[in-house]
């Protein structure tokens, strides 16, 4: 169902096929943590195609397939490449697939992955392009949920800037396929896009926006942060004012449900108080540890490696 | 009123094609799209916002001679007018009229919006955009999934 198959956007995906995702990557999560071995993608070789820096997610792919025995090349900024000396992305896709049984691609410009996957002769992993998707960040997301509190019908907010956050928005998709509640908080200049709303609606997702985190703390079984960047906002003291009011404490959290689990994509900046790491609340590490698992069984998956 | 006259326009040329309905204004926008300008040894006369004898409104009308454009030259056309009417004159005589029909996707006409999408590079890239409505036209980039609609015209490559 897999083989061969490209990863650009998780709305190309069924819910089945990313339930199969999911429970592969369940299957997987031992080997994840080290807890047991195997060499299931020994011989493979993945190419790392980061035309912008992002550490965790590079390091991220690179556990999953060597834990798994698999190797892989590639580079993390486009300083030392042939990029720099102007070549084109297609030529570059063109070049690695021939090397390498599956593409990992993160570019600055949206649209990338889409376009390098119709010059390359292997698959190819979107990791981030632009603004535009992230597919292993949403599925890492939605296997916390599932783990973690339950993914079907789930009630969650979605915290912060959901005007710009494009990750919220394939998150907000993919939830709608579950079924969620879905509790729209952010800062009036910083809604959720009404075509997106729409959308969701239309897909028979029950849709409530606030301003009050502090409203919504005791309805929902996730908090969903994501960052307020400082460029959105051409003045500073709005800037604290606003990020200040979306900020998670340790003391917050009383009024929620004891299960309530908080997620954020990480790295935090001050969206969430460091008291809350030792409340039984917090998922956010665990969330990013997740990536590794979820992106073992793509890589098993596209290599058909695993059915 | 001059419904007669233009209708004479119409049928002046002996054999070629002539789109009509036009929106008023856009006659030089289609023949953008069609690649018909300055390079081409095209004979093409235009008709700018004559009275349209539909109902209200003006329009503009193409007129190619000698040449029988292929409906999928055409449609494309649709972006920009969506109730273009297409005529093949031979010998002065219409021998085929159809509408044109917007295609599903247009390929290399518009510019997307996006300044940081990847078609707007230097990649050896056609701009690729899925017609998702008719009325009104709504396209979407395949590449970034950003949406243009209204005045497509503004967005010609
Ligand atoms: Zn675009």
């Amino acid at each position: 169902m897999f083989a061969g198959r490209h990863i650009i956007s998780t709305r190309e995906f069924s819910k089945d096929e990313i339930d199969h995702i999911l429970k592969v990557a369940e299957r997987l999560e031992p080997y994840a943590l080290g807890k047991e071995k195997a060499r299931l993608l020994a011989g493979r070789l993945f190419a790392m195609l980061f035309f912008e820096p992002s550490t965790r997610t590079r390091l991220s792919f690179e556990a999953a397939a060597k834990r798994l025995g698999g190797s892989t090349i590639g580079f993390s900024s486009t300083e030392s490449t042939s990029a720099a000396k102007g070549e084109s992305l297609a030529d570059t896709v063109r070049v690695l697939s021939g090397y390498a049984d599956a593409l990992i691609i993160r570019h600055p410009r949206e649209g990338a992955a889409r376009f390098a996957a119709r010059h390359s002769r292997v698959p190819v992993i979107n990791a981030g392009d632009g603004a535009g998707h992230h597919p292993t960040q949403t599925l890492l997301d939605l296997y916390t949920l599932r783990k973690e509190c339950g993914l079907e019908g789930v009630r969650i907010a979605l915290v912060g800037d959901l005007k710009y956050g494009r990750t919220v928005h394939s998150l907000a998709y993919a939830l709608a396929l579950y079924e969620a509640e879905m509790f729209m908080v952010s800062p009036p200049q910083l809604r959720m896009p009404g075509h997106i709303i729409t959308d969701l609606v239309q897909m028979g997702v029950h849709v409530h926006e606030s301003q009050s985190l502090q409203e919504v703390m005791g309805e929902v079984d996730a908090i969903y942060l994501t960052r307020i960047q400082r460029e959105r906002f051409p003045d500073p003291t709005e800037y604290q004012r606003v990020a200040g009011s979306y900020r998670l404490t340790a003391s917050m959290l009383q009024h929620a449900s004891p299960r309530t689990i908080v997620m954020h994509p990480l790295p935090r900046v001050d969206e969430i108080a460091p008291d809350v790491d030792s409340t039984p609340h917090a998922r956010y590490f665990e969330q990013s540890s997740y990536g590794v698992p979820v992106r073992m069984a793509l890589l098993c998956l596209l290599t058909g490696v695993i059915e | 009123m001059s419904g007669a006259v233009h209708e004479l326009k119409v049928k002046r040329i002996e054999s070629g094609t002539v789109i009509d309905h036009i929106p008023p204004g856009q006659a030089l926008n289609v023949l953008k799209i069609l690649g018909i300008g300055g390079g081409s040894d095209a004979v093409v006369s235009m008709v700018m916002n004559v009275e349209s004898c539909k109902g209200p409104g003006r329009k503009d009308i193409v007129k190619i001679e000698n040449r029988e454009l292929a409906p999928s030259e055409l449609d494309q056309i649709a972006l920009i007018a969506p109730d273009a009417t297409v005529n093949i004159i031979r010998d002065y005589t219409v021998v085929e009229k159809h509408k044109v029909v917007l295609p599903k996707m247009a390929v290399g006409v518009l510019r997307c919006a996006n300044p940081n999408c990847i078609s707007n590079t230097s990649e050896p890239i056609a701009s690729e955009f899925v017609v998702e409505s008719t009325h009104p036209v709504v396209v979407r980039c395949v590449y970034c999934e950003r949406k243009l609609s209204g005045n497509l015209a503004d967005h010609l490559l």
